[in-house]
């Protein structure tokens, strides 16, 4: 069976205050006056290696796991999935 | 008559949790494992606080899997008091017991200090020696301690009375300063200051009656005489 790696990037809900993304433009990036940078958002990320039939159900499967596990709670995350052949 | 105080790996305040129940105000307590099965004559749970699994992925959030919760489930469905501290609230919310979440603080930091909270619900096995609205000095220690509900949740709280205990000064940007909730029916209690760490006069540089009383409120539940 073919493998993949299923990114998973975990990141507060846009209505959520995001501390460590604020710093990083304000005190970081902000500083170069010129950037044409608006905003950033902090976001934690974790790779599966999975073995599956194909990247759909290795994606499907992942994300079950996710929910299962409460690997993010929906209140205040949202969460996003890119799924590469390993 | 026994509380049990559950140790999950990375648990750090379970000693000194054990010794105020059980030295200071006389309640029989034991340290129970977190793969362990709760024993039989418990009429209480507590959940200490610490660094459970080294707050990996997210405060609470593994511990919140552990073999021992969907005891603890079963016991706060039966109606047991049960009250978690800093990594115990969290824990218990990341179990679905207690709503919300509880997110990073504002500035980033971990808030080591003391501070005073307000008691809002005096109807709870932990709350119900105190006067509305009392103040409790008290010691905060927490990096993830930013409780978080969205509106809707807020509202649910607010008319429930589920609101247990607010902060009485703005401190790391949790919605409506709270400090500490119960469910709906009460007999679950989550907060982020520390009670064990308050409660003695010769510990707190405060007054340490007030947080003395948490510990009454449940002698008082249980039906206990110091």
């Amino acid at each position: 069976m073919p493998s993949f790696r299923v990114n998973v990037i975990i990141e507060n809900r846009p209505e959520i205050v995001d501390p460590e993304g604020d710093t990083v433009l304000n005190d970081l990036v902000l500083k170069d006056k010129k950037t044409p940078v608006k905003k950033v958002r902090s976001a934690k990320m974790l790779r599966f290696e999975i073995e599956a039939k194909n990247k759909e159900s290795a994606e499907k499967a992942v994300l079950a796991l996710c929910n299962e596990f409460r690997i993010y709670n929906p209140l205040v995350s949202k969460v996003s999935v890119e799924t590469l052949n390993a | 008559m026994k509380v049990a105080v559950i140790v999950f790996p990375g648990s750090n305040c379970d000693r000194d949790m054990y010794h105020v129940l059980s030295d200071v105000f006389k309640l029989e307590s034991k340290l129970v494992w977190h793969t362990d099965l709760l024993p039989k004559d418990i009429d209480a749970i507590v959940l200490p606080g610490g660094f459970s699994y080294g707050d990996r992925l997210r405060a609470g959030v593994i511990a919140a899997h552990s073999p021992v919760i969907s005891e603890v489930k079963k016991m706060a469905e039966r109606g047991m008091p049960i009250l978690g501290v800093c990594n115990g609230f969290q824990i218990l919310v990341e179990a679905g017991l207690l709503p919300g979440a509880l997110l990073k603080n504002t500035s980033l930091s971990f808030i080591c200090k003391w501070t005073e909270i307000i008691v809002k619900n005096n109807k709870t096995p932990f709350t119900n020696k105190f006067k509305l609205n009392q103040r409790i000095p008290i010691a905060i220690a927490n990096g993830e301690g930013r409780y978080y509900a969205d509106d809707e949740t807020l509202k649910q709280l607010k008319r429930n009375n589920q609101i247990v205990f607010t902060y009485a000064e703005e401190i790391n940007g949790a919605s409506m300063r709270i400090a500490g909730i119960c469910n709906k029916e009460g007999n679950v209690v989550g907060m982020m200051p520390h009670p064990e760490r308050s409660a003695e006069q010769i510990i707190n540089p405060r007054n340490a009656k007030p947080a003395s009383l948490i510990f009454e409120s449940l002698q008082n539940t249980l039906g206990v005489t110091a």
